[in-house]
């Protein structure tokens, strides 16, 4: 008898953990679901991806915002990898226990947990007016590049520790230099891992806003930057503007019929992150089958 | 190569290394200077009255609108915004972050598992204005029709739509952290626990959750620290009215939709609005800050097995 209840509530908390998992799911598919119906028909429309915004939901579209989101996210992908990989290097291979490591260690986490307006208010109190960099797509990158740094650092360090230390002894026996060991091979092991952090870290910026609305990204911007191979300056000091700022600009008007530019603006980030998950999800998967320790 | 130019090279390997490492300590100074710097300015600003009154002003007043033509500094409305709406989050995210963790962790097959992975670390990489405009046309209706059969009138923005997607969106982060502590409890004690006879149920909650207790709520702390730093979702659906009320029906402001609102206008620098979104960002970065230290400290507690 009290073993048929035993299993009755084994059961019943069974059924409200699959309930609980299926509300979480439920509700991330209305989302994917609301985006695609609301902007169903600026999703097709190829006007939708060619032209400016305008004043006229009809004719405004997301032309400037994806490309400048391109420039800026470059920008952001180079600065977090020039300084987030070797300070993972650093830390997980040459920092050993010193006092300077440690410090910086616990700095970095707590780096990864400060909310990302932070950022755009130390972008503006800094690199807006005190560098002087203007409210550009310079200023922009950096930003956002610093947001993914405390990301790869975390898996710079992971992937590196995955590698056994027969490698690093090897190669010092051998007489290899640390340079040589890094270069020939530590990154050649870990680069998947560290692929696979750089990725996810440019899904999460990618989605980013509130950084880069306080260091006064534009919501109505005509013009696309100079192309970085006719005026790379004139490209890094052009005025932007960025996919999600673009949304929250057409979400926070009255007009219904904004909302529905916002919706398909949306589901086109919304694809994007999906596709930037899964290359990680593959790459990680793959390098886990190629370097087998 | 010769040994020495190779030894030179490997010098300037090592200082750049080190070099690039120290910028995450630049980083975390540059912040600090910026929000202090200002936020200092802010409190000796004439419009707020000069340093000892400004600083008695922003915590007594009760009203906040340093935009507007008379000056009020207070900083309560905001903080109470901000802590509503994390407060409603929280409610969320505690329970169903809980049982998802202990359903996967101790109850879920392997099949399972690796099936709802993918799509919860999808839902944390979803941008967190499609979330906003998911509460603001999606959530917000849906309470409306439902208020509305109880005869309660909802305001199109309010604090609990905001609140309740808040609470989703920070669940698959504290769901996975709760997890990873479950998980980090030794399979011998709940061993021990079946050898004398108790349920899978009562093995789940008397023995692995208590054990791993000091992990879940570090993860909720650093759950509480987002929830109070998140910007977007409450820009765009809990309003933009600075407003001292617990009723989660009204529209309120935070202390992130205060700084967004006012980055949107025309800065000029070192102005009064300028420098009270500092003043206001240093509040918020302090918040988290208490926030991230308690987790550290609690995990600091974890028992070694």
């Amino acid at each position: 008898m009290k073993e048929n209840k035993v299993r009755f509530k084994e059961k019943l908390f069974e059924i409200v953990g699959v309930l609980c998992l299926l509300f979480v799911l439920t509700f991330l598919f209305s989302i994917i679901l609301k985006l695609f119906l609301d902007g169903l028909h600026r999703i097709f429309d190829l006007k939708f991806y060619t032209s400016y915004p305008s004043r006229f939901p009809q004719e405004a579209g997301i032309l400037s915002a994806w490309v400048d989101t391109i420039y800026v996210m470059i920008g952001a992908i180079f600065w977090s990898i020039f300084l987030g990989v070797p300070a993972g290097i650093y830390l997980e291979e040459f920092g050993g226990k010193g006092r300077l490591a440690r410090i910086i260690e616990a700095n970095i986490t707590n780096l990864s947990a400060v909310p990302s307006i932070v950022y755009g208010l130390l972008a503006l109190g800094i690199f807006v007016y005190r560098f002087k960099f203007g409210e550009s797509i310079l200023t922009a990158g950096l930003t956002l590049g610093l947001l993914m740094l405390p990301v790869i650092v975390v898996t710079t360090r992971e992937s590196l520790r995955r590698i056994p230390r027969a490698i690093r002894e090897g190669a010092y026996a051998l007489g290899a230099t640390n340079y040589e060991l890094v270069f020939h091979h530590l990154l050649p092991y870990s680069i998947g891992g560290i692929l696979t952090g750089v990725i996810i870290a440019t899904s999460r910026a990618i989605g980013e806003t509130a950084p880069l609305l306080t260091i006064g990204a534009l919501t109505f911007i005509a013009f696309l930057p100079p192309p970085p191979w006719e005026d790379f300056i004139g490209m890094l000091k052009s005025p932007f503007t960025f996919l999600p700022i673009q949304i929250f600009n057409w979400v926070s008007r009255p007009q219904e019929a904004f909302h529905k530019n916002a919706a398909a603006a949306g589901f086109v980030l919304l694809v994007l992150c999906l596709i930037l998950n899964s290359v990680s999800y593959y790459l990680r998967y793959k390098m886990r089958k190629k370097y087998q320790w | 190569m010769r040994i020495e130019t190779k030894k030179k090279l490997d010098l300037i390997f090592k200082g750049f290394l080190v070099l690039t490492a120290f910028t995450s300590i630049l980083v975390t100074i540059g912040i600090v200077i910026a929000l202090l710097e200002d936020t200092i300015r802010f409190f000796n600003h004439p419009e707020g009255g000069g340093f000892p009154s400004s600083l008695i002003r922003f915590f007594t007043e009760k009203e906040w609108t340093p935009t507007f033509v008379t000056k009020k500094i207070g900083i309560l409305p905001l903080l109470c915004g901000t802590f509503l709406i994390a407060g409603i989050a929280m409610c969320i995210s505690v329970p169903l972050g809980l049982l998802i963790a202990v359903y996967l962790s101790e109850f879920a097959s392997h099949r399972v598992k690796e099936a709802v992975k993918p799509w919860l670390d999808f839902l944390e990489a979803i941008p967190t204005v499609v979330y906003g405009y998911f509460a603001l046309l999606g959530v917000t209706p849906l309470l409306q029709w439902f208020f509305r059969k109880f005869d309660i009138e909802v305001q199109g923005m309010n604090a609990l739509s905001p609140g309740i997607v808040l609470g989703v969106m920070i669940l698959p982060f504290t769901a996975s952290l709760v997890e990873d502590s479950l998980r980090g409890v030794p399979h011998y004690l709940r061993e021990a626990s079946y050898s004398l006879g108790a349920s899978k149920l009562k093995t789940a909650f008397g023995v692995v959750i208590p054990a791993a207790k000091s992990g879940i709520i570090a993860a909720y702390l650093l759950g509480a620290s987002r929830a109070v730093g998140e910007t977007m979702v409450v820009a765009v659906a809990a309003g933009m009215y600075p407003n001292l009320t617990l009723n989660p029906l009204e529209p309120v402001q935070t202390i992130t939709g205060y700084i967004v609102q006012v980055a949107l206008g025309d800065l000029p620098f070192l102005s009064f609005e300028y420098l009270s979104i500092f003043a206001a960002g240093f509040l918020l970065f302090l918040l988290s800050l208490f926030f991230n230290l308690m987790a550290i400290y609690v995990k600091s507690k974890v028992e070694r097995y």
